[in-house]
């Protein structure tokens, strides 16, 4: 059973910010679904590998690779919130008391 | 309604794709005439209905413009001039794309999902986009952050999702055909709830470039249609090799309508029926419903033997580890900074915060936490891991029931459309709606959704054809001598 406390670090964790009555609701509503999903810790997967994809994947080497066209400067800004033209602007990322 | 599976070509409206086709060929209407007929019924029906989040008026008629020439020059292709819905998770370059969340409401892409830029070169009308649970997490829209989807068969229903939007689109003749996404069953539901034909491809089968992400191993596009036939149609345009998909696979595409075209019986074909799939709890009709159909596969020859998939019940358990863990991962690009929505705090991280925070809804933020934990220090292992082997277990079911049948038959949902509201509070009641039609993206593998029947309500009940992995064909085969055998495609309203 998951405690508020450990939603509020979940929701950190996906930065998300989750107000006291969403702490209690999620704590239930994510606990009901682990508690659903507890029977997969009783089934036996001795030596089964995990899949990761279904597809028979292999590593593939990138000497055929060649520069083509892509995303212009300005299509990739094109959505961004905040620009100067040439970056993505975001508010700082450290302050001085980093 | 039941729809004719040859409906006539000389009117504006009931079209499949063949009809419709034979209409602009004739010169019976213009590929503007048929876009605007199907833009007014939109505009009519929409406002109640909410199928669509975008309509596109101004750029269909473009392309129905653009069609015309092309049809004029002598230009048969078979997709030419037909209006088709696309849900609102495919990217359109210049065209509003919202994956159903507010985060991306003013979100417009410069480029084409490559499904999309394959549909536009073969000359296809896009009308609209289509309502979606918010980034394909749902299995009602109701989770969309533009409202849900009413059921046109009863529009206090939910239409099925998450491709709700092109689902009930089809099935109330607002589009000729729709592309939807299946993650979990979101293109078998909808279209087993709106009484029509939904194809699930096989992963790996079609390019996901330029498809906003909801969980990568699982994720497969698919296409909501009046019958078979249409759906080998669209599927014989968008299927095949991308290399801008590194899980788009470099195998052949067959002519899907070619080889369906004459099926018209079922002998030789060995169908299997896992006996996992008729649990209790089944709705009394649902399991008529395919009971009869099943019959009737035996009637057009087929042969019908019990199977096992020992592991069914997992599935569910399986599926709501590893689908949220994928979104977590995927939903952490929006932030704010590239695209979509900003909302601004002190720092970057509180704006991080505010921005996700009053962006995603609170399924997407349900899963978003459910998916961040199952990959948390200290339990990776015990959930997603274990999810991971426990999938390989699933996995290895249908292996091994593909070596003895070609094709497996169950019910789509254990019940027909529900009302809206009705589980809207209950995550795990709601989730065990997907509980026929997970387990095959965790194969990988590819089926459909063909209607089979109505319940005592009037409520379209939804038969699933399961076919192996790349058996597109097969399954398509099976749908199309059904279709045949009954005489109708699907119920449209």
């Amino acid at each position: 059973m998951l405690t508020p406390a450990e939603v509020e670090r979940i929701a950190h964790l996906a930065r998300l910010t989750i107000t006291d009555d969403e702490k209690v609701l999620y704590a239930r509503q994510l606990s009901q679904v682990l508690a659903y999903a507890e029977q997969l810790a009783l089934v036996n997967v001795d030596g089964v590998a995990a899949t990761a994809t279904v597809l028979p994947v292999h590593s593939i080497l990138r000497s055929g690779d060649r520069v083509s066209p892509s995303l212009s400067r300005e299509d990739a800004l094109r959505n961004a919130p905040r620009t100067d033209g040439i970056s993505f602007e975001v508010p700082a990322a450290l302050t001085d008391e980093d | 309604m039941i729809t004719s599976l040859n409906p006539a070509s000389h009117t504006l409206s009931n079209h499949t794709v063949q009809s419709a086709r034979a209409g602009l060929q004739s010169g019976a209407f213009s590929a503007v005439e048929l876009t605007t007929a199907y833009l007014e019924r939109i505009h009519g029906l929409n406002p109640r209905l909410n199928a669509f989040i975008t309509v596109a008026d101004e750029a269909a008629l473009a392309q129905a413009r653009a069609a015309d020439q092309r049809i004029a020059r002598g230009d048969t292709s078979p997709l030419l001039g037909i209006p088709l819905g696309l849900k609102d998770v495919l990217s359109t370059s210049g065209l509003r794309t919202t994956a159903g969340s507010r985060i991306l409401e003013n979100y417009i892409p410069v480029w084409d999902a490559t499904v999309v830029a394959r549909l536009r070169a073969a000359g296809a009308v896009f009308v609209g986009k289509c309502n979606t649970d918010e980034f394909a997490m749902g299995s009602t829209t109701e989770n969309s952050g533009y409202g849900v989807t009413r059921n046109p068969h009863d529009e206090s229903r939910v239409p099925g999702g998450s491709s709700g939007g092109p689902a009930a689109a089809v099935a109330a003749d607002l589009c000729v055909a729709a592309i939807g996404t299946d993650t979990g069953g979101s293109v078998r539901t909808p279209a087993a709830f709106c009484g029509i034909t939904g194809l699930k491809n096989s992963y790996g089968r079609v390019s996901r470039y330029g498809v906003l992400a909801y969980g990568s191993s699982l994720d497969s596009v698919g296409v909501l249609a009046r019958n078979a036939m249409d759906a080998a149609l669209v599927n014989g345009i968008i299927a095949g090799h991308d290399p801008s998909d590194a899980t788009c696979v470099d195998i052949p595409v067959p002519n899907y309508a070619g080889e369906i075209e004459t099926s018209t019986n079922l002998r030789g074909l060995k169908v299997g029926v896992p006996r996992e799939y008729f649990v209790d709890g089944l709705q009394r009709e649902v399991r008529d419903g395919i009971q009869t159909g099943i019959k009737q596969l035996e009637a057009l020859g087929a042969r019908i033997v019990e199977v096992s998939l020992p592991n069914t019940s997992l599935a569910l358990s399986v599926y709501y580890m590893i689908a949220p863990a994928e979104v977590s991962s995927n939903l952490s690009r929006f932030d704010g900074v590239r695209y979509g929505l900003r909302v601004s705090g002190h720092d970057l991280v509180d704006m991080v915060c505010n921005t996700r925070t009053q962006g995603f809804g609170p399924e997407a933020k349900r899963r978003i936490m459910l998916g961040t934990y199952a990959l948390s220090a200290g339990y990776y292992d015990a959930y997603y891991t274990r999810a991971q082997k426990v999938r390989t277990l699933i996995k290895r079911d249908f292996e091994r029931a593909f070596e003895q049948v070609d094709v497996m038959v169950s019910p789509i949902t254990p019940t027909t459309a529900f009302k809206i509201g009705e589980k809207a509070d209950d995550p795990i009641t709601m989730y065990l709606t997907d509980v026929f039609t997970v387990s095959m993206n965790l194969a990988g593998t590819c089926g459909l959704s063909v209607p089979c029947g109505k319940d005592d309500a009037g409520l379209p009940i939804g038969m699933q054809v399961m076919g192996p992995w790349m058996g597109e064909s097969t399954v398509l085969k099976v749908a199309q001598a059904f279709q045949q055998a009954v005489g109708y495609g699907s119920y449209i309203v």
